[in-house]
């Protein structure tokens, strides 16, 4: 299983770097919401300083990468589906879940990517971060992605098509973003609407992150935020995983 | 190699229950081109799929490679290829690097891989092109791929859905010697088409798909011979006088200008014909002979002619 994971997992990457193009598309919009959007947060959020915005601002970005990047990976199964490369995959011994995880490995690895060029480029907005916190919050993120990597691989098997991929990731998406406290922090909210993102998985994840980015490990939500990330990504594998072995069509 | 006995598969749509396969029976020999016949809906590539394991049969059971598809369907991927119509490689893809992941999803180590890869592209005349993406091949050379693809495991069977759909003559007749290469090195393959020439060429025994069901099976040619036999025409100014005289045939057709023989064997009847004509003292004008072609066959046993889908 291991031996077949690292063998997807190595033939997606080099798909990927045939095209690396994707590295800069994948960090322009973030990129833009550093340049354009965060320096409306120090009045806007009451803080004094850059770097105390950024705390705040840097994890929600970092996970709403994680997030999107994710859903959106289905795309590409769906060229492999109409390819018949799944097919012919089928038809081998390898194992049902090496081809999920090495295809949702390999969208964690290029999140990872991604995530430690936005986080140098806010170095240099004065934001400052211990080592260990950022490897524990980098954590988070790869959880994050291989769930959100794995659901739209696991959608893609079940719709087959791009044109209802595209407005049913859309539509989890959005409610998920605005319910995390990803672009502002929730406890600006009125007491209904936290009440409400408390039951949105991401929003303890969100919050797990900007703890770590302040210093403080030991609050609960680090843990609880990675724990609940790790059940939802081991469900979602374990989901998407059994889509892959059952033959369709 | 492979045997099956009532194979079944439905499938549940929104206008009710389709049975694509209702019990097919078939035996296939090591060593053998078996062809699956039949118009497009027939349930042949339903049934390819089963066998490949793609797809769960509902009824009925079989064996492949000495294995049983139902109890043990991951030894039967060990030992088959399979090859799917629409192909199996992404545009920018090269054949080079599919080949060696295919192999290696098999178990076998790196450098054997690569040294079955670089075999396989020679045989199969795509070195020139392997490091160059997928969708720069010709259509002949891309379904090349597809079939290395799927026997660089050397598998002991090989399914090919409709391998020659959408090629041109000449990649055609390539493809048709590719197939009959890997029957002699001792391969079974299975192969599914509904082009008539292609399963009399190609084939050593087919079997006629119609419906969900298998309607006829037999060596192309047993099969021709079983339904109607050879017809002789014999082209004469005077038929009735040919008729007479030609009497000891068993089915002699009068028409305006010719009379029509209905025999067994028509390359034997034809000198007993002119013989007969001869001492009869019969004017011979033109003698010729058709055989009957799978089309006959199919539209004896189903009533329907395979050219009209």
């Amino acid at each position: 299983m291991l031996r077949d994971t690292w063998l997807i997992f190595q033939h997606q990457f080099k798909a990927l770097l045939r095209n690396p193009v994707w590295i800069l598309v994948g960090v322009f919009q973030p990129v833009m919401y550093l340049l354009l959007f965060a320096p409306l947060l120090k009045p806007a959020l009451g803080v004094q300083t850059n770097a105390e915005a950024y705390e705040i601002f840097v994890p929600g970005l970092l996970v709403l990468l994680a997030i999107f990047g994710g859903l959106f990976q289905g795309f590409g199964l769906i060229s492999e589906l109409r390819a018949g490369v799944i097919e012919r995959s089928r038809v081998t011994p390898v194992s049902r879940l090496a081809l999920l995880l090495g295809r949702s490995l390999r969208d964690t690895a290029s999140l990872l990517a991604q995530a430690v060029i936005i986080t140098l480029l806010a170095l240099a907005f004065d934001l400052r971060v211990f080592i260990g916190n950022l490897l524990l919050a980098y954590l988070m993120l790869a959880l994050i992605s291989l769930m959100t990597s794995a659901v739209s691989y696991g959608v893609a098997l079940a719709v087959k098509s791009e044109d209802a991929l595209a407005p049913l990731m859309n539509t989890v998406a959005q409610p998920v973003l605005l319910l995390s406290g990803i672009l502002l922090p929730l406890t600006y909210a009125p007491g209904w609407l936290q009440g409400i993102a408390d039951w949105n998985p991401f929003s303890w994840a969100v919050n797990g992150v900007r703890a770590l980015f302040r210093g403080d490990l030991g609050a609960p939500a680090v843990w609880q935020g990675l724990a609940i990330m790790a059940v939802l990504a081991a469900l979602a594998v374990a989901w998407a995983a059994r889509l892959f072995a059952r033959s369709i069509r | 190699m492979i045997k099956t006995l009532g194979l079944r598969k439905s499938f549940t749509t929104r206008h009710g229950t389709v049975d694509a396969v209702r019990g097919v029976d078939l035996t296939v020999d090591e060593g053998e081109i078996f062809g699956f016949l039949g118009p497009n809906g027939a349930g042949k590539t339903t049934t390819l799929r089963m066998l490949a394991t793609l797809m769960k049969p509902d009824g009925g059971e079989a064996s492949i490679a000495g294995v049983d598809l139902l109890q043990d369907p991951g030894e039967v991927r060990r030992r088959i290829g399979y090859v799917a119509q629409g192909g199996s490689t992404l545009d920018d893809s090269t054949a080079h690097e599919e080949l060696v992941l295919q192999a290696r999803l098999y178990g076998v180590s790196k450098s054997e891989a690569r040294a079955r890869t670089a075999r396989i592209l020679d045989s199969f005349q795509l070195t020139d092109y392997a490091e160059r993406k997928c969708k720069t091949y010709s259509g002949g050379q891309r379904r090349r791929v597809d079939i290395a693809l799927g026997i660089i495991h050397e598998p002991k069977v090989v399914f090919l859905d409709e391998p020659t759909t959408g090629l041109d003559p000449q990649s055609r007749a390539h493809m048709w010697d590719e197939v009959r290469r890997l029957r002699d090195e001792g391969m079974t393959i299975f192969i599914t088409t509904h082009y008539l020439d292609e399963a009399d060429a190609l084939c050593d025994r087919i079997s006629i798909m119609d419906n969900g069901a298998i309607v006829a099976s037999g060596t192309p040619s047993a099969l021709k011979k079983e339904i109607s036999g050879d017809v002789v025409r014999v082209g004469v100014a005077l038929p009735a006088a040919a008729a007479a005289a030609l009497s000891g045939f068993s089915r002699v057709e009068l028409h305006d200008d010719s009379v029509r023989l209905y025999v067994e064997d028509g390359a034997t009847a034809i000198p007993l014909v002119i013989r007969a004509l001869d001492s009869a003292g019969v004017a011979l004008g033109t003698i010729e002979l058709h055989r009957p072609s799978l089309d006959d066959v199919f539209l004896t046993k189903t009533g329907r002619s395979l050219r009209e889908n």
